[in-house]
């Protein structure tokens, strides 16, 4: 399951859980991944709405895809209101050797963007703007506009 | 009845629908010109599933999910 954090992460609490709770599983490489808002186009925020039954199904085949090949999959998300320079993303791959935690990262993060149930607005003014133009159609999207 | 639920900006409360597949909750909700000009970037998943064809056959009860394109991280 995905861990979501109502507002931003507490980064150097949970990687060192992380870190802590398979340090003794004879991983020999740990991997991860934080993304961090920037101060940009003059956001206060990023805010997020996710949807979990769906969220939790997609995590779940990466989780199964991975141990396949011995390794294991963390990750947490961010709902709602995340402040410029704090953690609304991490996720972290333990594996015996390196070389497979590096490449399954790349590929996890990029399928995470493009199908993670998960809705990205810009907080301006206190108003959420939804980041349509940043934002990915999902596979098999136009469904319902056919016929 | 079916339920179509709108999920993320789409921003509309759920609504109730007389559907017997996903083609018919297609025609519904191309008529609502709140929901119309969603439907071509949105995928649909029906009771937490994706779904890449109309012919979903649907019951009472049912859950259809609109999702608008995404963007986590």
């Amino acid at each position: 399951m995905v861990l979501i954090y109502r507002g931003p992460i507490e980064v150097e609490a949970l990687l060192s859980r992380w870190y802590g709770a398979e340090r003794n599983g004879n991983y020999g490489a740990m991997v991860s991944f934080v993304g961090t808002v920037r101060e940009e186009g003059g956001i206060e925020a990023l805010s997020f709405d996710i949807y979990r039954p769906l969220l939790d199904k997609w995590f779940e085949g990466w989780r199964e895809r991975l141990a396949e090949k011995g390794a294991l999959l963390a990750m947490a998300h961010s709902e709602g209101d995340v402040p410029v320079h704090t953690s609304s993303f991490a996720c972290a791959i333990f594996s015996p050797k390196r070389r497979l935690a590096l490449e399954m990262l790349d590929a996890f993060v990029e399928d995470f963007k493009a199908n993670a149930p998960i809705w990205k607005y810009d907080v301006i003014g206190g108003k959420r703007i939804y980041a349509a133009e940043r934002s990915t159609p999902m596979a098999g999207s136009g469904l319902l506009a056919k016929g | 009845m079916v339920k179509v639920e709108f999920l993320g900006p789409i921003g509309k409360s759920p609504v109730e629908v007389d559907a017997s597949t996903l083609a018919d909750v297609a025609e519904i909700l191309r008529r609502d010109p709140e929901v119309a000009r969603w439907l071509e970037q949105s995928a649909v998943a029906v009771n937490d599933k994706m779904v890449e064809t109309l012919d979903v056959k649907l019951k009472s009860g049912d859950r259809v999910s609109l999702l608008p394109p995404v963007c986590g991280g």
